[in-house]
């Protein structure tokens, strides 16, 4: 029973218009972690997108746990390349952001308060943001604001983790250290993950299973499914298994630029 | 022990506009230039000693008209820009209306405010409404037009409403712009009351000013022309000192990490 499927789902953002992603049909189980690869402006961006219920399919249908999504839905996390913490907020306040907005939290908030901040306050200690709650999100480093952003996506508990090119925006050592922490917190608790990333190494790291997609408009050309063993230590990256995954997609994604 | 100096950028403000006084007193009294074209500092002061009284009078009714005038634009302002900032469809339809109202010199609206209302208090109330407005529209539809649309994603992914992301992102947000226009908006509106006072009233700094250059009482003009900067500033660094307290998070130390 899949989680995530996509039935030929298309999508034009004006009608009529080109696709930004055409004849899409994958399904993602519960707990699986997928990467979707591609050149920039394949149409990855759209995909979260559709997923999260924020813009309709022009064609095609896409179900999550089994129901057509046909608007927001509030069992999603979603974080980004930029952190977007709001500068007025202190972090914490800033992880507790969607609890302010996501049924049951919502009702829940005054009466719930010290509890709901012990779990906030855990979930920063879980990636090493332990006693930075009190401190704006101006006052930490890049990588820190972006801990501190999947924090947000992950407080309300949502079944379904969305990520577009999260770490893109950090130099390679923080970024090691964030894959890390990414995988430590979906081997404690298992979610639903879709990574979007133009790091291939990120891609086969992390995930389960691969997506390689084309050229706008964005279609699916390869599922790869990643047999590494987990838990993956980072040193996993230097074997030549590993390399070998990254060869491979590599190609793919070589073959669909010169094209 | 030595006795410790302010740092140069705490007194050069003040040195600047002493000196500045120095060398106008000195100019005036070197050349000998008359009183009635050009009045040096010192008979300015004599002057403003003499007619402290009629010049308070006339300071605390353009300080009302002013604030009258500036607390109308702020609610009127603050109102717009939330509507033509939250809607593309209202953005739209205000856009070329705002602009073009903004072009025309609000000077040319006070005969019109007098007729509808005759001369004084609330032409001159209206003036600095009407001149003052503005900027704090654009300021406050900015901060909420100019929201990050990954954010807007993010909240709106978790089934945030409207009204949700505009008290939650869009308000704080724009909070800084809010009060950056008062202290543009709190300067602009003495140019309206003192304008309006200045053609259409018998009270105020701009009537006194303007009763007395038709009598050539130059020192009395200059007095008055003073007395509104001196408002002025402080009117504006009371406003700087709020947004300061309240959006400090706008103005965070650049030396901080991050």
């Amino acid at each position: 029973m899949s989680f995530v499927s996509f039935e030929n789902v298309s999508l034009a953002y004006a009608p009529g218009g080109a696709n930004a992603i055409e004849n899409v049909t994958l399904s993602i189980r519960e707990g699986e972690f997928v990467a979707v690869v591609g050149p920039s402006g394949c149409g990855k961006s759209t995909l979260m997108k559709l997923v999260s219920g924020l813009k309709p399919p022009s064609e095609g249908y896409v179900f999550v746990d089994g129901r057509e999504v046909g608007g927001p839905l509030k069992i999603i996390g979603m974080a980004f390349q930029a952190a977007n913490l709001l500068p007025w907020r202190t972090t914490l306040d800033n992880v507790m952001l969607p609890l302010e907005i996501v049924e049951p939290f919502r009702s829940n908030l005054k009466k719930e308060k010290a509890k709901y901040t012990a779990d906030a306050e855990a979930l920063l200690a879980k990636v090493g943001l332990a006693g930075y709650g009190d401190k704006f999100p101006w006052e930490l480093s890049g990588g820190m604001q972006q801990r501190a952003s999947i924090c947000r996506a992950l407080i309300h508990q949502p079944r379904l983790l969305m990520l577009d090119e999260p770490f893109g925006a950090l130099d390679a050592f923080t970024r090691e250290e964030l894959w890390c922490m990414l995988r430590d917190l979906w081997q404690q608790q298992p979610f639903t993950v879709v990574l979007v990333t133009h790091d291939l190494r990120e891609a086969v790291f992390l995930a389960d299973t691969v997506y390689v997609m084309s050229k706008r408009p964005g279609r699916i050309l390869v599922r790869k499914e990643i047999d590494l063993p987990r838990p993956r230590p980072l040193d996993v990256t230097y074997t030549d298994a590993f390399a070998g995954y990254v060869h491979e997609l590599r190609e793919h994604i070589g073959r669909i630029r010169e094209s | 022990m030595a006795v410790k100096l302010p740092p140069l950028i705490k007194v050069a403000p003040w040195a600047l506009t002493i000196a500045l006084f120095l060398f106008w007193e000195a100019v005036c009294t070197g050349l000998s230039i008359p009183d009635y074209l050009m009045p040096a500092p010192s008979a300015i002061w004599v002057a403003g000693v003499e007619y402290a009284g009629p010049i308070m009078m006339h300071a605390t009714q353009t300080l009302f008209t002013t604030l009258a005038g500036f607390a109308i634009a702020v609610v009127v302002g603050m109102v717009l820009g939330l509507a033509v900032g939250a809607s593309p469809l209202i953005y739209q339809a205000c856009y070329p209306l705002l602009v073009g109202f903004n072009s025309i010199p609000k000077v040319a609206f006070v005969p019109v405010l007098v007729v509808w209302f005759g001369i004084g208090t609330v032409p001159a109330i209206l003036t600095a409404f009407l001149i003052s407005f503005f900027p704090v529209v654009v300021n406050v539809a900015t901060g909420l037009a100019t929201l990050e649309p990954e954010l807007e994603d993010v909240l709106r992914s978790l089934g945030a409403k409207r009204w949700d992301i505009m008290t939650k992102v869009g308000l704080p947000r724009s909070l800084p712009y809010f009060f950056a226009s008062l202290k543009v908006a709190i300067t602009l509106a003495f140019v309206g009351s003192v304008i309006s006072e200045t053609v259409a009233s018998n009270l105020g700094i701009g009537y006194l000013m303007m009763s007395a250059s038709s009598s050539m009482n130059m020192p009395l003009v200059f007095a008055g022309l003073i007395v509104i900067g001196v408002m002025g500033v402080v009117m504006y660094e009371l406003f700087a000192v709020l947004e300061k307290r309240l959006t400090g998070w706008a103005h965070r130390n650049p030396n901080a990490p991050g």
